[in-house]
């Protein structure tokens, strides 16, 4: 089997990142999936690295120190002059004690699996608390206080000057990060999201393609609510051959939000649990034929965490290290363990039983105005070609 | 809003005596599609379309180009007396205009003085910005009773969950009489305790992407 060399970037510390308890951002979810993929003997103690906190100055290389300071303050629960400039004390992203540790130990995480990938000491690296794509220079935003996928792209580009080809998956638009790189050609930004008609934060639009240098360097796929995994999955296969070899990437870097499952609490994009495997697949395989296998896969959202993130998450490291994916039973090591805390019944199996699954009506007419969507945006890759 | 805060201020423009030549050539200059002519004081005369203009240029098509008729004077062709507009005027009296004239362009005059234009592109982006889509939010649709203090029994919910409105705007419901649409952007990435807030009321209903048919 293609087994690699593969790192899990983790620390007890990333739970720190908790804004309260009833906020749907809960980073318990990583310690779910580490659990669920030690009862599974996936996952060695020589593979879990723990990374140290950020640099400052790293962070600096995209926030403000304007910015930088006010989170610095709320970290300490003072009052934030302006604070809702900065988008913080806000319903979406609270003051919470040190938050700034917090965001900063996140982002140490994620330039770590950079490190671990560029100085060949393996070749693909996960940090699932990272890939918090809304965080702004200047202010927080939903959810992400600090942008660690902006930063660590940066933290590449400056050290050793790859092509770095961005791709999310989240079903929220990857806003922050293709603002971060709108005008630079040296990295790609491809995002596949729900329709911002309804959904936060409402760009990633098709027209959005980036600016002078940088044009013809954004994606953006917002595919119509309800799409379902057929439609989903035929949108990106089609098009992200053909972006990674319009583009030729040095490295791959990607968000793995797992909230387009349709058991999802905030968005309809309604996918199972298939598209976790078969993205991640796809990503490795674009990595072995583009990049000499050089991967960072970082987390993102995802708000059913007891029933969906786990797996795909789980699924997506196993995949990373040997290609294949689970299937048949959970553990019921892992099951028994967690079953008295979560408020919903645990999955038995690695697929979905599709039980409280209901197919879409609307399904053919979804399928059309995604394919439109796909024309759309590969209009430019065929033209750039000829 | 108003015009003033819309206009493009920096304003091409023609004398009488320029040609249909001059004219051509600044259209594909400034990208621009409308010409205001005024004399030595600024006073507006007329006004030329990029219609107007193309009207009285010999056909592409033609295989002898008569190049006499670019050499004609702007005068000639030019509109007048011409409709427009003053700085202090909403912009959506514009919005008016543009459709009841079916033109694209106004001209803003203020003291018998041309100071500013006024296009369909102008009038579109201050639409776009009362959509409030340039920042970050979640858009929400409630279909409401039409009856007094009906927006601030709805803002309500979000306040109580310290979420920033980012814009508000109402449309009719053709089909229901006695009820509109709210529609707001709201910043909040997570919109579902507002919406269980909402429902809980009974009155108000959240509209939804849509899953059926005929929803």
């Amino acid at each position: 089997m293609n087994a690699c060399k593969a790192a899990f970037v983790y620390s007890d510390d990333f739970l720190a990142y908790s804004f309260h308890e009833n906020h749907p951002f809960n980073q318990k979810r990583i310690l779910l999936t580490k659990k669920l993929l030690e009862n599974h003997h996936a996952l060695t103690i020589d593979q879990v690295i723990t990374p140290p906190v950020a640099e400052e100055e790293d962070i600096l290389s995209i926030h403000s120190p304007e910015y930088i300071h006010a989170v610095k303050h709320a970290s300490k629960l003072e009052p934030v002059a302006n604070q809702e400039i900065y988008g913080i004390g806000t319903t979406d992203t609270p003051m919470f004690q040190n938050m700034y540790d917090a965001a900063r130990r996140i982002v140490g995480g994620s330039i770590e699996a950079a490190n671990l990938v560029l100085t060949n000491q393996v070749d693909h690296a996960l940090n699932l608390a990272g890939g918090l794509h809304h965080g702004f220079p200047t202010h927080a935003s939903g959810f992400c206080i600090l942008n660690d996928i902006a930063i660590t792209i940066q933290y590449i580009r400056q050290h050793y000057h790859l092509k770095v080809l961005y791709i999310d998956i989240d079903a929220h638009h990857g806003d922050g990060v293709q603002h971060c790189f709108y005008d630079d050609p040296n990295v790609c930004t491809v995002s596949f999201h729900e329709t911002g008609r309804y959904l936060y934060p409402g760009t990633g639009k098709i027209s959005e393609r980036g600016i002078k240098k940088g044009f013809g360097y954004s994606f953006n796929f917002p595919l119509d609510a309800f799409t379902e995994d057929d439609s989903y999955l035929h949108t990106f296969n089609e098009s992200i051959d053909k972006i990674a070899s319009y583009f030729q990437p040095d490295i791959i870097v990607s968000q793995h939000g797992t909230d387009t499952h349709y058991l999802d609490p905030l968005t309809h994009m309604h996918t199972t649990m298939k598209i976790y495997e078969t993205i991640p697949k796809k990503i490795h395989q674009l990595a072995q034929q583009y990049c000499g296998g050089k991967w960072v896969a970082l987390g993102g959202g995802g708000y059913d965490i007891w029933r969906v993130v786990p797996r795909a998450w789980a699924q997506l490291w196993n995949i990373m290290q040997t290609n294949t994916s689970f299937s048949g039973a959970i553990s019921s090591d892992w099951i028994e363990e967690w079953q008295k805390e979560s408020p919903v019944t645990l999955p038995t199996t690695w697929h979905d039983s599709l039980e409280n699954y209901k197919a879409i009506p609307r399904r053919k007419e979804i399928s059309e105005f995604n394919r439109q969507v796909l024309e759309q945006v590969l209009k430019f890759v065929e033209n750039a070609k000829n | 809003m108003f015009v003033k805060e819309i206009m493009k201020k920096k304003v091409i423009s023609l004398k009488k005596h320029n040609t249909i030549a001059d004219a051509l050539s600044l259209l594909h200059k400034h990208h621009i599609r409308h010409i205001p002519i005024v004399d030595d004081d600024q006073h507006l005369i007329g006004i030329v379309s990029d219609r107007d203009i193309r009207d009285a240029s010999p056909s592409i098509l033609d295989s002898e180009i008569n190049q006499a008729l670019l050499d004609h004077t702007i005068d000639q062709i030019m509109s007048s007396p011409v409709v427009t507009t003053h700085p202090d005027e909403l912009f959506e009296e514009v919005a008016n205009i543009f459709y009841e004239k079916e033109f694209a362009c106004v001209p803003v005059v203020h003291q018998k003085k041309l100071i500013g234009m006024v296009t369909e592109k102008d009038l579109l982006y201050a639409f776009i910005q009362l959509t409030g889509t340039q920042g970050p939010s979640t858009r929400l649709e409630i279909r409401v009773p039409d009856r007094v203090g009906i927006l601030s029994d709805v803002s309500t919910f979000f306040s109580k969950r310290n979420i920033k409105i980012v814009s508000v705007y109402t449309y009719p419901t053709p089909q229901q009489s006695g009820f509109k649409i709210l529609v707001f952007r709201i910043q909040t990435m997570n919109p579902m305790n507002v919406i269980h807030d909402i429902k809980q009321s009974k009155e108000f209903e959240v509209v939804t992407p849509m899953r059926e048919d005929n929803e």
